[in-house]
């Protein structure tokens, strides 16, 4: 072995050599980490530390056309908990059902929404109520991962009476999360559902804040303010509508918890929409934090079917309303004007292969078409509708918008339905299945022809106006109206006339106001196993008109008890007109 | 100090004693930082305490081995190698797990109370052992042969370490028996030839690398020409290695192979092994150049770190004084290596030259296995960072060496040396 100083020189400078390479590889190393791939760290290791607690904005408020409030927002409470697994959730969960109420459903709730964003507090109760924040604030330190925060809470003061308006809000479905509407959406966020809150979603949606808090390596929340700067959440402009909140409110009281049916009021220059109201209703507050899912079972088998909003997506035999409708395309086709008559005079019925009823049986005589139209008389429009002939009064149907729906600014509006031509027939009932008799029902508003409350209240404002049918607006804006009716001034004039005769000396006589001049037409429909229908579309004042009002009640017997509800509305509109507050919609 | 000392005053090798006094300061302010955590147990929060308790002990231990002479510890390297390796076999029946190393069995308690790990006495005892063997074996080594006593003093206590199973105090011994013996002037063909099988273990998972690796090893035999029966031997281990790695495999404990596969790739098992490494990643990248201030480092303050002041301390280093701290740790860690080698190489003996060199490489592999640790660099072996890693042992056989460095430098040749440190 060899110890000669200069061999161990040699050795030593050998494991210098080394020893320098060593720590040069090293220091290069942590070069590489520390300096060069610093921000991608820092990133982690502020991933590691703060979890995002999201601050949900407040939802933009709702205006009727006076400025009063429709939707508002509460301050109110959420608690969520950041847990790092779905085990320790659980178990933070069985913990806190010992304090407070939490049943399974809950928990398994805010278990689903722990797996759809784990990094994400998972809501236990979107809106908790002040008394579960007190208990859970005094024993905090217990349940380390509880986050208790304000969350704005949607709030309607007219609920019970605003379900077929304004719908509700709640959480969004976990299948909508996926949809490209929604991508800018996170699990747990609140989402318009129905009515005005899921059209004018993108409108009253409220900016998300975020605020942030530190945690631990196992997701204990260990300092929860001044981590990092809050981004506070910001509140939408205001959404201004059309609306008369105390229209809808009459609306609810009339119909109270006895009738159903609905109405519309619109106003017939603009299509403002008054009023649209669906009865039996029930309050939307119920919905808001989470529908209780006793409260919506209790909704959806009601055998009168609250969750049908019968204004816009109850289609219904227009009945003698219709009956303007064989009138003008009479009149279009130069086949008719007021003062024509009948060849048969009205005798309680008329014979085309059967008997074809009039409503009346001790019949009309020889009318006029403007009495016609005031009395009703079915006769007399099985007649015209036979002169007009099959095919040119569905063309005609066709062009007045009756296969259209209104486009009115709201959600789940049905089309009406009215055969375009009578390859309909042939395709519903067969070839044979059906003859040309049809066209007498169809003269009278019956058969195949369903249409909403909306579509016939749109039908009337043209009537009402100058030809030209408005989209119904519930938001204000620009109003937009499309001529349906090819009518001179006065064959238009001769119409509103005879349509002021019904309400004056004509089968809504009953339901005339002290001082207004209304004019409309009653409605009765034929409804397999049930009650007739009762309708009356009309508008007033009758030489200015400022509210047309389609109201339809479910098994209401005869038209004359809806024209009554209708020109009751009328006269409160128009005797508690305010001026308009200025409040415009951006 | 005069009244004190019976050493001269100029003998006494003052960087070689500062810089082990800088490091171990560095050291326990990292283990307090380490203790300032949220939510500490005044167990953690007190560790500096302690560890400065055993710095104090350490100190006079040091005081009382640096007045003996390197004669002395010649004498003691017998009964300290027996005494070592008879607590190694006695851990193997009473021993505990602690740490990183729950598992292992690597710890002497009395009455619940960890007193130490007999393998941090085995290094320094094996260190003098062998170097009292190769100081006596006066004629050149050519053949593996001749290799047999270094190798069985070496042998005894790493198949005893192994058994624990420690696998990174085992690689320590692996790394002072070849740091040793090249010292000892083994010529290099001999110590690859001796390191022949162990690599053929490792590339034995790649049967291309393995083969290219058998074809340089036959070229080796055949041009270094050892004896026929030896040559045969090495190549016959090597097959033999290449062939029984996978079985050697399936011997290794699931935590084992854990670790293993983890260092060839973090993602493994993200959550486990695997997340130990990884967040010690990201606390030393996220230092950046200046780090996130002392005490202040979020990783370690959340507990996303493990092993804050044991295994992993090197990472709140870098968390927290970012690159220069890491560098001034690196830089006193070389500076101590250069200055130890010079030592060895001014040795006035070829024993006191060969512990020198032996300790030196025992701490080499320490940092180089612990800090390449924390950047995933090397795999996690739970072997400490000599002067850093919290534990009372560790930093008493650490200054023992650095008393018996001291001593072999008081007595060593007065000659310049290359380097001037």
């Amino acid at each position: 072995m060899s110890y000669h100083p200069n061999a161990i020189l040699r050795r030593a400078r050998l494991a210098r050599v080394l020893l320098f390479a060593s720590f040069v590889a090293l220091g290069g190393a942590f070069f590489r980490a520390q300096v060069l791939q610093n921000a991608e760290y820092v990133l982690q290791s502020e991933n590691n530390r703060l979890r995002e607690v999201p601050l949900p904005g407040a939802r933009g408020t709702i205006y009727d056309r006076h400025g009063e409030v429709i939707a508002e927002n509460l301050p109110g409470y959420s608690v969520s908990i950041l847990s790092p697994t779905e085990d320790s959730l659980r178990s933070a969960l069985t913990t806190l059902s010992k304090v407070i109420q939490i049943d399974s459903a809950q928990q398994e709730l805010a278990v689903r929404r722990f797996r759809r964003a784990r990094t994400r507090p998972a809501v236990i109760f979107n809106d908790a109520s002040f008394q579960v924040v007190s208990v859970l604030e005094e024993r905090r330190v217990e349940f380390p991962g509880l986050i208790i925060q304000s969350s704005p809470k949607r709030y309607y003061p007219d609920g019970a009476a605003m379900a077929a308006l304004i719908g509700y809000t709640g959480e969004i479905a976990e299948d909508d999360l996926s949809k490209p509407k929604y991508e800018s959406y996170k699990a747990g966020q609140q989402v318009g559902k129905t009515g005005l809150e899921l059209q004018y979603e993108a409108q009253l949606r409220g900016k998300e804040g975020r605020r942030f808090v530190e945690v631990d390596a196992r997701n204990r929340v260990v300092r929860d303010a001044g981590v990092r700067p809050e981004e506070q959440p910001e509140a939408p402009p205001a959404l201004r509508t059309n609306i008369d909140l105390d229209l809808q409110r009459f609306a609810h009281e009339y119909f109270g918890d006895s009738l159903r049916g609905a109405v519309v009021a619109l106003d017939p220059k603009t299509g403002g929409v008054l009023s649209l109201y669906s009865a039996p209703s029930y309050d939307i507050n119920k919905f808001i934090g989470g529908v209780s899912s006793s409260f919506y079972e209790s909704l959806r088998v009601d055998p009168h079917r609250p969750l049908v909003n019968r204004a816009l997506s109850g289609t219904y035999a227009p009945a003698s309303t219709w009956k303007l409708a064989t009138a003008i395309i009479g009149m279009e086709l130069g086949l008719v004007t007021m003062e024509t008559r009948m060849q048969t005079p009205c005798t309680g019925g008329y014979y085309y292969g059967r008997v074809f009823k009039c409503w009346d049986k001790r019949g009309h005589g020889d009318v006029t078409l403007a009495q016609a139209i005031a009395k009703s008389c079915d006769v007399y429009f099985y007649q015209l509708g036979l002169k007009i002939g099959l095919t040119r009064l569905l063309a005609g149907g066709v062009s007045l918008g009756f296969r259209d729906s209104t486009g009115v600014d709201l959600p789940n509006e049905r089309t009406p339905r009215w055969p375009e031509s009578t390859a309909y027939f042939d395709k519903r009932y067969g070839a044979r299945g059906w003859n040309r008799s049809v066209v007498l029902s169809l003269a009278i508003g019956q058969a195949d022809n369903a249409q909403t409350p909306l579509s016939m209240a749109r039908f009337y404002s043209a009537m009402a106006t100058d030809g030209m049918a408005p989209t119904p607006q519930v938001v204000m804006r620009d109003p937009e109206r499309k001529q349906i009716l090819n009518l001179d001034k006065a064959q238009l004039a001769s119409i509103q006339l005879a349509l002021a005769d019904v309400v004056s000396r004509g089968t809504a006589a009953g339901a005339q106001i002290q001082g207004l001049t209304i004019a409309g037409k009653t409605g009765t429909a034929q409804v397999n196993g049930q009650l007739d229908n009762a309708w009356f579309v009309g508008y007033a004042p009758a030489n200015d008109p400022k509210i047309v009002v389609a109201i339809i009640i479910e098994e209401g017997l005869h038209g004359s008890t809806a024209a009554r509800a209708a020109t009751k509305m009328m006269e409160r509109y128009l005797k508690t007109r305010l001026t308009m507050t200025a409040i415009v919609n951006d | 100090m005069a009244g004190i000392s019976v050493l001269r005053r100029q003998s006494i090798d003052v960087p070689l004693l500062v810089i082990a006094l800088l490091l171990t300061g560095f050291g326990i302010a990292m283990v307090f930082s380490a203790g300032q955590i949220d939510s500490p147990t005044p167990i953690i929060e007190n560790a500096w305490k302690r560890q400065l308790g055993w710095f104090g002990a350490a100190l006079m231990a040091t005081w009382i081995i640096s007045r003996g002479s390197v004669r002395l510890i010649e004498w003691s390297a017998w009964p300290l190698y027996a005494l070592s390796c008879t607590l190694l076999l006695l851990v193997l029946f009473v021993g505990t797990g602690a740490g990183t190393a729950a598992s292992v069995k690597g710890w002497l308690s009395i009455g619940g109370v960890r007193i130490g790990q007999p393998a941090e006495l085995a290094k320094l005892a094996t260190t003098l052992m062998l170097a009292r063997v190769l100081a006596a074996q006066r004629e050149s080594i050519r053949s593996l042969m001749d290799l047999w006593r270094p190798l069985l003093v070496v042998g005894v206590p790493w198949l005893l370490v192994m058994a624990q199973p420690d696998l990174g105090t085992g690689i320590v011994f692996i790394g002072i028996c070849f740091a040793m013996l090249f010292w000892a002037g083994v010529p290099w063909p001999l110590l690859l030839l001796l390191a022949s099988p162990g690599i053929s273990l490792v590339l034995a998972f790649s049967t291309g690398i393995w083969g290219a690796w058998f074809l340089i090893l036959v070229a080796l035999v055949l041009w270094y020409r050892p004896y026929l029966l030896e040559g045969v031997v090495i190549v016959l281990m090597n097959v033999i290695m290449g062939g029984v790695a996978p079985i050697l495999w399936d011997k290794l404990k699931p935590y084992q192979q854990k670790r293993l596969l983890v260092f060839l790739d973090p993602n493994v098992d993200p959550q486990a092994s695997g997340y130990h490494v990884t967040q010690s990643k990201v606390a030393i990248g996220s230092g950046g150049l200046f780090g996130k201030g002392f005490t202040l480092g979020s990783q370690k303050r959340l507990k996303f770190l493990p092993e804050r002041h044991t295994d992993f301390i090197f990472s709140v280093v870098g968390e927290e004084l970012g690159f220069i701290g890491v560098s001034i740790a690196l830089s006193l860690f070389l500076a101590l290596f250069l200055r130890t080698t010079r030592v060895a190489s001014r040795a006035n003996d070829a024993f006191p030259s060969l512990v020198a060199f032996g300790l030196v490489s025992a701490w080499f592999v320490h940092v180089m296995v612990n800090v390449g640790m924390t950047l995933n660099l090397m795999p996690v072996t739970g072997i400490p960072l000599p002067f850093f890693s919290y534990g009372g042992s560790f930093l008493l056989v650490s200054w023992t060496a650095v008393a018996v460095l001291l001593r072999i430098s008081a007595e060593g040749r007065g000659q310049p040396d290359a380097i001037g440190l």
